[in-house]
């Protein structure tokens, strides 16, 4: 709002007699503030932005979050710990398996067991088909808003292949509900390794057709490359994580940094990028879905490998029965009763456990004093802090770079507002 | 100070470079976490972020527990990760329900920021020196602060009765 208005009036000048200093003359316009959202077609995310703007040009924004605030923290804390699961599903919709481990595996740590090598395996598994589908959801929806429609439908197409993977494996599309507390639902159907294979198959081939069309395409390449940027540092003093992070230049990933489950056994590769710009996030997405895959495809040989086995702890306090003995015997069906209302007991005491989620690390801060419901359930979102510093990466750039930019931040507001 | 005594390398290089700051230590279940005094609490950030063996550079997580009959009432917990180091650590931090203000990290970690807007708007502990002490999940118009206990969880607020709402 520095500028003051016009001077000259411009009543009574016949029109069509400008000079040529009048085109070279500044206009003074002043900065207009552009309300954006929270409903707006061109983002997947409900969140408002005010944006200050000079022309074109974003002078200062202010990211208003919280409008899909439904209390979870408050909610878990009048629940059991089972009952907790559900609304985890609900946090980040697009990898809800993910959502579902982080707490399982802070609750495990408190109680202080280990789930068998099997569960751990198709955790594993799980979770990776369930990033696969995250980040085909965030490159897919990033063409869409920029107005590309044909590779959104490739990559979607490729999602519904994930998705019928993990509608296999556990019955439910999106919110899975798949890991619990010491263990998972179900082991996987005895043809799973061989029906995920041709799958896996399917999701190369429309990832390549989706790449012919976009990677290299010059009006995409034009949108992403050097916008967004944030550099190294900026990432680091705001705790940005996950493929932003990464396409920083920071190779930081807790699935090798700080392997839980067998990540450890596992072969696969941390892309990172140079610039920290909106192309560098894109090409890291893109390849982690092909590490992704490679991951998987290890767990279903492990899987092959393993002599048949139990998928939850054997103790009875902790895990809830297996459904097929619930509904044929007796003691079974008292302990599902026992469990669902009381829960697993779990000691005094507080942990923190911290999972490489498809936006970066999703963490479970878990406070308990003993009794059946928590005192404290904090969800550390990672969508939350990638938000943060998206004004860094926007002043001075031009209003249509807020798309691609708020796309490739990828916050999901289930998880972010929480 | 000097009873204090601890296993990991990471407490025991806190406790030498702060020794009056630390109030006590625990590493159950392989997590190092340091109670400290809320008078102390910017100096030893300050120290656990620029020491290089601690190097603590990533603010990773801010929130607040509330034990409603405890003094003091709440405790404000950071976590901590050093992403050269692969290290973290949680640190502890008592606030009164009386005073119920402490001092804002901002100028340490920028990514504070929102953390201590969340904190402020839901538990209701206000940050000293904070550039923008603004709620953030909820609207400027809620009345009280949701995650404390004593909030109930069915509570109306009057913006959403008076717009008629069920």
């Amino acid at each position: 709002m520095a500028h003051s208005p016009p001077t000259r009036s411009r009543s009574g000048r016949r029109r069509g007699s400008l000079g040529v200093e009048d085109l070279e003359r500044d206009l003074h316009t002043s900065h207009r503030v552009l309300n954006m959202g929270p409903s707006h077609p061109a983002t997947h995310g409900t969140v408002k932005f005010l944006i200050e703007l000079d022309g074109e040009e974003i002078v200062d924004l202010d990211a208003q979050i919280g409008y899909l605030h439904r209390g979870f923290e408050k909610e878990c804390e009048s629940r059991s710990w089972y009952h907790v699961i559900p609304y985890t599903d609900r946090l980040n919709y697009s990898s809800a398996i993910l959502c579902n481990l982080a707490f399982c595996l802070a609750v495990e740590k408190l109680i202080e067991v280990e789930t068998p090598i099997r569960c751990q395996w198709l955790r594993v598994l799980s979770g990776e088909i369930s990033r696969v589908a995250d980040h085909l959801t965030r490159v897919g929806a990033l063409c869409l808003e920029l107005q590309a429609m044909t590779p959104f439908l490739y990559a979607v197409e490729a999602r519904e292949v994930a998705w019928d993977l993990l509608e296999m494996l556990c019955g439910a599309r999106v919110t899975s509900h798949y890991i619990r507390i010491g263990g998972i639902k179900h082991d996987m159907p005895q043809d799973f390794p061989n029906r995920c294979r041709p799958s896996l198959v399917k999701i190369r081939e429309l990832l390549a057709d989706y790449e012919a069309m976009m990677t290299r395409n010059r009006i995409f390449v034009d949108r992403l490359r050097d916008t967004g940027v944030l550099s190294k540092q900026d990432c680091i003093d705001y705790a940005v994580t996950g493929p932003l992070l990464r396409a920083a230049g920071v190779a930081m990933d807790l699935r090798k940094d700080d392997p839980y489950l067998t990540y450890d056994q596992i072969d696969f590769d941390v892309p990172i990028g140079q610039t920290g710009d909106n192309y560098d996030r894109y090409l890291v997405c893109i390849e982690e879905i092909r590490q992704s895959m490679r991951i998987v495809e290890q767990c279903l040989c492990q899987l092959e490998d393993l002599e048949p086995g139990p998928v939850d702890v054997s103790d009875p306090h902790v895990r809830l029965p297996a459904k097929a003995r619930v509904f044929g015997h007796m003691e079974e069906m008292i302990q599902q009763f026992k469990s669902v209302a009381d829960g697993p007991s779990v000691p005094a005491g507080e942990a923190y456990q911290a999972v490489e989620s498809a936006n970066g690390e999703l963490g479970f801060y878990i406070v308990s004093d003993g009794t059946s419901s928590p005192v404290k359930v904090r969800c550390r979102a990672p969508s939350f802090f990638n938000m943060q510093p998206l004004p860094r990466m926007l002043k001075g750039a031009l209003l249509a770079d807020l798309i691609p930019t708020f796309d490739l931040v990828n916050m999901i507001g289930g998880e972010c507002d929480r | 100070m000097s009873e204090l005594e601890a296993n990991s390398p990471v407490l025991r290089r806190l406790i030498e470079l702060c020794p009056n700051a630390v109030e006590r230590t625990d590493e159950r279940r392989g997590e190092d976490s340091a109670r400290v005094r809320a008078r102390q609490l910017e100096s030893a950030m300050r120290a656990l972020r620029d020491d290089e063996a601690l190097d603590f550079k990533m603010l990773i997580d801010l929130t607040a527990v509330d034990w409603l009959d405890r003094e003091p009432r709440f405790d404000v917990v950071y976590q901590l990760y050093s992403p050269e180091k692969k290290q973290r650590i949680r640190i502890s931090v008592g606030v009164s329900e009386s005073a119920c203000e402490l001092d804002s990290l901002v100028s340490v970690w920028p990514a504070a920021n929102w953390l201590e807007r969340e904190v402020w708007d839901l538990y209701g502990i206000r940050f000293e020196h904070h550039p923008d002490l603004r709620r953030i999940l909820l609207y400027e118009e809620f009345e009280g602060h949701p995650l404390r206990k004593d909030y109930p969880k069915r509570r109306r607020q009057p913006l959403i009765d008076g717009a008629g709402g069920d």
